[in-house]
């Protein structure tokens, strides 16, 4: 017993030596886990600290006549006049109510600018909808300028010299009277949800470059999952291996790795000029993001065919199953789960792109939601690009939490990519 | 001693084989073979005449000439390697599967070449039926398992034409009394036995006329290994069975012809009992008596 090696001094320190590195080893692994939430926590705090106030819009309450002659209405009352009214004129008109005392030009142009410039356009929609409303008076809610929003809000700091101030002096005492007077609020920010791009922060949303990206990711799965599968299969399950299949693999092996800049210079080259499909269409950026796209689909496919195991197919053709029915009935079944994680994943990834969008034209300042795959449109990170690059103070904010909306829904689609595997992993 | 099957051949020049009892209508034994003991039987299921099987440039199996009765259960031994698996295999052509591999000769299956161009290879695989060495249901129900081959061979139509071959099959296989009651829970769920049993169900719900078995009881205990040998023994009566086994004693068991192979040759055939109890070739005799193996 005593002579045996186990026990002896050597093995001891032998044995102990092992114990410390398996330590470290451990130890090494959890510093880089939380190293990673470190860097994570840190984004998260960042970008929400930054954004979080943009769900946030101030609100001025002002009581405005829709008086027909300020309107210029005269007698007409039809939908075209009505639409073509003299909507900023009532504002004024009820900001000079509201500060009788303020003369002059530049004082009035000063006192109208708290307010944005999207008022008109509320009450044109109410007087749209209830015509009857001309001739009455009524108090509305109208989003506060972007500056004033800015203050509200204590980006502006209301001690900084008036020079330095995108708010003046004058702006202040009458911002801090309507304060006084219950007459500015804080409101949830629909705006930002349904409202496209714009100049102006207090009107800009996140719908247009949503629905942008939308359309584009539509075009980009309904390509790209159809075709990297139908070419997944073929390669791992008929193709001979040969010169040509190998050249075929290191070809879509490096198709992942090239810029993604490249697939959208590509795509101006063959989609616009060649084919003439329009610029700044989620047709074209879904063609583009296909192509950049492909190779994952592609490449994660071909892992989850591979990983079906082969005692799977040999059972089936070994019941005289023909190689197409092995393979629809078992080998895709299996497979699927798999696969559908690298289309999620490749989406993803489809989503956050921005450089190939640049260079079709998806970069352009677009108002409108685009409603098909045709119209013009952007992207949500182009938006995220658009809004970083932008001067407005209010814009920063905007950014942020138009990213919070990219990271919502690259979350969805993760967790989607997570339940999938779950509800459709089989074991065997 | 380390000569090579050929050079032992040469050495130990066996007794030519005793001609057939009734010639074959099937092709004639090709003179000159090596095999040691009748090759031929008097009701032949399938016949194989100078099949060799190349991986590549590698052999597999050369000139194996061997014919497999109705209704008999013959044994296929011999060390790893030999071949057993790869000649089993050319029997339902599962090695068109393999890429590399090149089989030449003939085989019959009642008299029909398998490689003729008019026989469906998905036909061919339904009359000779296959189970593997390791388990390997389809990760389904058990139901959906034994009614696949039904399904897709349009053997059954309807929900109780369907019922009525999945309970049959599974009874044949003496799993009916075990799954009864769960027929919707997945194959996978089984013990190692039942699933092989289970194979062996999935395997004859399409009325197999020969049930190939790679090893079938290797991967199991010794008591559900026992289950498979009883059932192989009933199966007899209406399927013809080709089984590689590792172990002699199952051979011994559950055989009436036992082939031994060595170095992808076939080297001798017989009843069993005249392989076990007194093989005429050396290197049967050094394999049963466990000198290599
Ligand atoms: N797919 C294959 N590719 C290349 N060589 C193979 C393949 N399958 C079997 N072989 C070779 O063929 C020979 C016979 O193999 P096999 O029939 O599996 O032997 P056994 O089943 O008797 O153990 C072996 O030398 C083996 O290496
Ligand atoms: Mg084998």
């Amino acid at each position: 017993m005593d002579t045996s090696i186990h026990t002896s001094e050597a093995m001891v320190r032998r044995r102990a030596k092992r114990r410390a590195a398996e330590r470290r080893f451990r130890a090494y692994g959890a510093t880089a886990v939380a190293l990673a939430i470190a860097a994570l926590g840190a984004l998260f705090a960042s970008i929400i600290g930054n954004g979080y106030t943009a769900f946030q819009q101030t609100y001025i309450e002002l009581e405005i006549t829709y008086d027909p002659e300020t309107l210029g209405l005269g007698e007409a009352r039809d939908a075209a006049a009505l639409s073509a009214a003299n909507y900023p004129g009532v504002v004024k008109k009820a900001m000079r109510e509201t500060f009788p005392e303020v003369t002059g030009r530049r004082a009035k142009r000063r006192l109208y600018g708290i307010v944005s410039s999207g008022a008109s356009f509320i009450l044109r929609e109410r007087v749209l909808a209830d015509p009857g409303l001309v001739g009455e008076t009524r108090r509305v809610w109208v989003p506060a300028d972007d500056d004033v929003d800015m203050l509200v809000k204590g980006h502006i700091d209301r001690d900084a010299p008036e020079a330095e101030r995108r708010v003046k002096d004058d702006q202040i005492a009458w911002i801090t009277r309507l304060e006084r007077a219950g007459r500015i609020e804080k409101r949830f920010n629909t705006t930002f949800f349904t409202a496209g791009d714009s100049r102006e922060p207090e009107l800009a949303g996140v719908r247009g470059a949503a629905a942008g990206s939308f359309f584009t990711l539509l075009v980009t799965l309904a390509l790209s999952f159809p075709i990297g599968v139908a070419a997944a299969v073929y390669l791992e399950e008929f193709a001979p291996t040969n010169r040509l299949t190998d050249l075929i693999e290191v070809n879509i092996n490096n198709l992942a790795a090239v810029p993604s800049i490249i697939f959208g210079l590509l795509g101006l080259a063959v989609f616009i000029n060649f084919f003439g499909l329009p610029r700044s269409a989620p047709l074209v950026g879904g063609l583009v993001l296909t192509l950049m796209t492909l190779p994952t689909i592609i490449i994660a496919s071909r892992a989850a065919l591979k990983s079906v195991p082969p005692s799977i197919r040999e059972a089936a053709l070994g019941m005289g199953a023909s190689k197409m029915q092995t393979i629809t009935h078992h080998v895709l079944p299996l497979a699927m789960p798999g696969m559908l994680t690298g289309t999620i994943i490749g989406m993803a990834q489809a989503l956050g792109e921005t450089a190939p969008l640049l260079m079709i034209g998806m970069v352009a300042f677009i108002v409108d939601v685009p409603g098909g795959l045709l119209d013009p449109s952007t992207a949500l990170p182009v938006q995220i690009f658009l809004w970083a690059d932008s001067p407005e103070r209010a814009f920063i904010e905007r950014t942020s939490a138009a990213i919070m909306v990219l990271l919502a829904f690259l979350i969805t689609m993760n967790a989607l990519a997570v339940v999938l595997r779950r509800r459709f992993e089989r074991r065997w | 001693m380390n000569a090579t099957a050929s050079e032992m051949l040469l050495v130990n020049e066996p007794p030519p084989p005793p001609p057939p009892a009734e010639p074959v209508a099937a092709d004639p034994v090709p003179a000159g073979i090596e095999t040691v003991g009748r090759i031929t039987v008097d009701q032949p299921r399938m016949t194989s005449r100078n099949v060799s099987v190349m991986y590549g440039d590698k052999m597999g199996i050369e000139d194996v000439n061997l014919d497999i009765g109705k209704n008999e259960v013959l044994a296929m031994i011999g060390p790893s390697g030999c071949g057993k698996s790869t000649f089993l295999r050319c029997l339902n052509r599962m090695n068109d599967t393999v890429d590399v591999c090149r089989v030449t000769g003939t085989i019959r299956l009642d008299g029909e070449d398998v490689h003729d161009p008019r026989l469906d290879v998905v036909q061919l695989r339904a009359r000779v039926g296959m189970v593997f060495q390791k388990p390997n249901p389809f990760p389904k129900s058990i139901y959906d398992n034994v009614a696949y081959g039904p399904r897709i061979h349009g053997l059954a139509e309807g929900r109780r034409e369907t019922d009525a071959i999945v309970q049959r099959s599974l009874e044949k296989a003496g799993l009916w009394n075990e799954v009864r009651d769960r027929l919707e829970q997945p194959g996978t769920g089984l013990s190692g036995g039942q699933q092989q049993r289970l194979c062996i169900a999935r395997a004859i719900a399409v009325s197999p006329e020969v049930i190939l078995m790679d090893e079938p009881c290797s991967a199991l205990d010794p008591i559900a290994t026992a289950r498979i040998e009883e059932l192989i023994d009933e199966l007899r009566e209406n399927y013809t069975i080709v089984i590689v086994t590792h172990s002699m004693q199952q051979a011994a068991r559950v055989s009436q012809r036992t082939a031994y192979f060595h170095l992808g040759r076939l080297i001798e055939v017989g009843e069993t009992s005249q392989i076990f109890t007194n093989p005429r070739h050396d290197l049967t005799e050094d394999y049963i008596t466990g000198r290599f193996g």
